[in-house]
């Protein structure tokens, strides 16, 4: 059974709601149910940011994820806010560039990404996001890397695909 | 079949609205449905239709007031606060007869209160909200796809009995996005707009609209008249769906919208620890689906448990339906507080005992 329950967090600009909506996109690529929820209020202007993003082969109950199978963070509040959400033997993605200190679970799988100068090597600091989901797409193996490519050609900018390709690909050896 | 988009559950509204042949909208802005507005700002005028942010919640629904009058099909949006300045307006719209559509994405109260997801409206859409012996249909979606689906039946069940109906969501609904197809609908029979006032078209008197009664006797009449309508929509349009319902069962939840979803997923967990409950969840919230209950009476042992976004309202219908025959219970959460299953399930257990 396909099923991953996923929190993306960060700062608001860092690319936290498209990344979950590409993920989405690419679980829709693949007809499996998907959804996208983000958090919506004053705490997205200037500051954190977050969605729930479920794909599963099974009707989708609540939108709203409480226990993760996988977070994504950002930056330090995030890490502070949602590690304990993530389940026993879940994973943690986590851009070291960005936050300042170890995750305290010892019971789930930590990947550490220096996602920050990975992009700037790749090309730009604005799709660190986009390394990160390259690495959760490897890993958990939800969506397959071609369904989130077609996702990003269908859904994002033309003259940014080949460089989130490339994102995507060095994040995703951090999961190998 | 039509292709799947991805769409939040606000803009699908949107282009459910045009797609059902909504010729204007009227509307204000307000957290948590502003993207209904925005959506048509974009759209309305490309689609030659009438797009217009009114001044005010309470010229918003006068507008719609207006525009149903002409017999075009018309909708309007907002959210708790705004539905209150919008709930005199509504009054008149039934009182007059006319069809048109209004979306309530639902936050938490009462005043300002908060933006976060609620359903403490209940009592407002389904008992009144505004003065006198009225009735709104009241569509309650639980997903995306059924906000669209309803969205479009709701416009025919507007016309059909000329009558306003409520699509009801809670913020949660209007902010999600997920796959949604706009399937190529049969058209529907509907009756012609003969009552409508736009212009005499041949007819040897011009049609009035109104809603003001001064002899008792005739305003008696006009309420005879609304009370029978509403007989019919009871009669007709209840929708509900049972899940989990056809074996005997330790006890069967009532909920509705996005938390009906959340109630499943209660289900399932409970299932693996061996406690089997059932779950009516109403899509018609007025007319409420009192057959329902007829179903599952004598299967259910420890009764109901109404689990709302809500401190209860939802909870005397299910009273009413059940008419002690069997226990009702209550949960809720309120203020923006979303309910997770694992709340839901350890309510349960605590009600029938935990694991067997």
């Amino acid at each position: 059974m396909a099923n991953q329950e996923i929190i993306f967090a960060g700062f608001g600009g860092q690319g936290i709601l498209s990344m979950g909506k590409f993920l989405a996109y690419a679980g829709l690529e693949e007809d499996l149910n998907v959804s996208w929820f983000p958090s919506y209020g004053p705490e997205m202007r200037g500051g954190t940011s977050n969605c729930s993003v479920i794909i599963s082969d099974e009707p989708i109950g609540s939108p709203l994820v409480v226990d993760a199978t996988t977070v994504v963070v950002m930056n330090r509040p995030s890490l502070d806010k949602f590690e304990s959400h993530v389940v026993k033997g879940g994973l943690l993605i986590i851009d070291s560039d960005l936050v300042n200190r170890e995750p305290e679970r010892d019971d789930i799988e930590v990947i550490k990404i220096p996602a920050q100068t990975v992009a700037e090597e790749v090309g730009s600091k604005k799709i660190a996001n986009m390394v990160l989901l390259g690495a959760l797409v490897e890993k958990t193996k939800i969506v397959s890397m071609e369904s989130l490519l077609n996702a990003l050609k269908h859904h994002g900018k033309e003259q940014f695909f080949e460089l989130n390709k490339k994102a995507l690909e060095r994040g995703a050896e951090f999961a190998r | 079949m039509a292709e799947k988009v991805l769409m939040k559950g606000n803009e699908a509204i949107g282009e459910a609205a045009i797609q059902a042949g909504c010729q204007c909208f009227f509307g204000y802005p307000i957290t948590p449905q502003t993207e209904v507005a925005a959506y048509m700002s974009r759209r309305m005028p490309k689609v030659g239709r009438v797009y217009l942010q009114a001044e005010s919640e309470v010229a918003a629904i006068n507008m719609v007031y207006g525009a149903a009058g002409t017999g075009v099909r018309v909708m309007t949006s907002s959210s708790s606060p705004g539905i209150s300045l919008k709930a005199e307006g509504i009054s008149y719209i039934a009182g007059a007869e006319l069809p048109c559509v209004i979306i309530n994405i639902v936050r938490g109260g009462p005043g300002l209160g908060g933006i976060q997801p609620a359903q403490s409206d209940y009592f407002q859409a389904t008992k009144g909200g505004g003065h006198g012996d009225y009735k709104l249909v009241v569509f309650a979606p639980a997903s995306v796809q059924e906000m669209v689906d309803l969205v479009q039946d709701a416009f025919d069940v507007a016309d059909k009995y000329r009558t306003p109906v409520m699509v009801m969501g809670d913020g949660m609904l209007g902010q999600m996005m997920e796959p949604v197809e706009f399937k190529e609908r049969p058209k529907k029979e509907l009756p012609e707009k003969t009552w409508a006032a736009n212009g005499l078209r041949g007819r040897e008197k011009h049609n009035i609209i109104n809603s003001l009664f001064l002899k008792p006797e005739e305003l008696e009449d006009h309420n005879n008249k609304l009370q029978a309508k509403y007989k019919e929509i009871e009669n007709n349009e209840v929708r509900y769906e049972l899940y989990n319902c056809d074996e005997e069962m330790d006890l069967v939840i009532v909920a509705y919208g996005t938390l009906a979803r959340i109630c499943k997923n209660a289900i399932k967990m409970l299932k693996k620890e061996g406690i089997n409950v059932g779950l009516i969840r109403p899509i018609t919230l007025w007319p409420f689906p009192t057959e329902a209950f007829e179903k599952v009476m004598d299967k259910t042992k420890n009764g109901f448990i109404s689990v709302e976004m809500s401190c209860g309202q939802m909870v005397e219908d299910v009273a009413l339906s059940v008419n002690g025959r069997k226990p009702v219970h209550f949960y809720g959460r309120s203020g923006g507080m979303v309910p997770t299953p694992a709340e839901v399930a350890n309510r349960i257990k605590g009600i029938v005992g935990g694991a067997k």
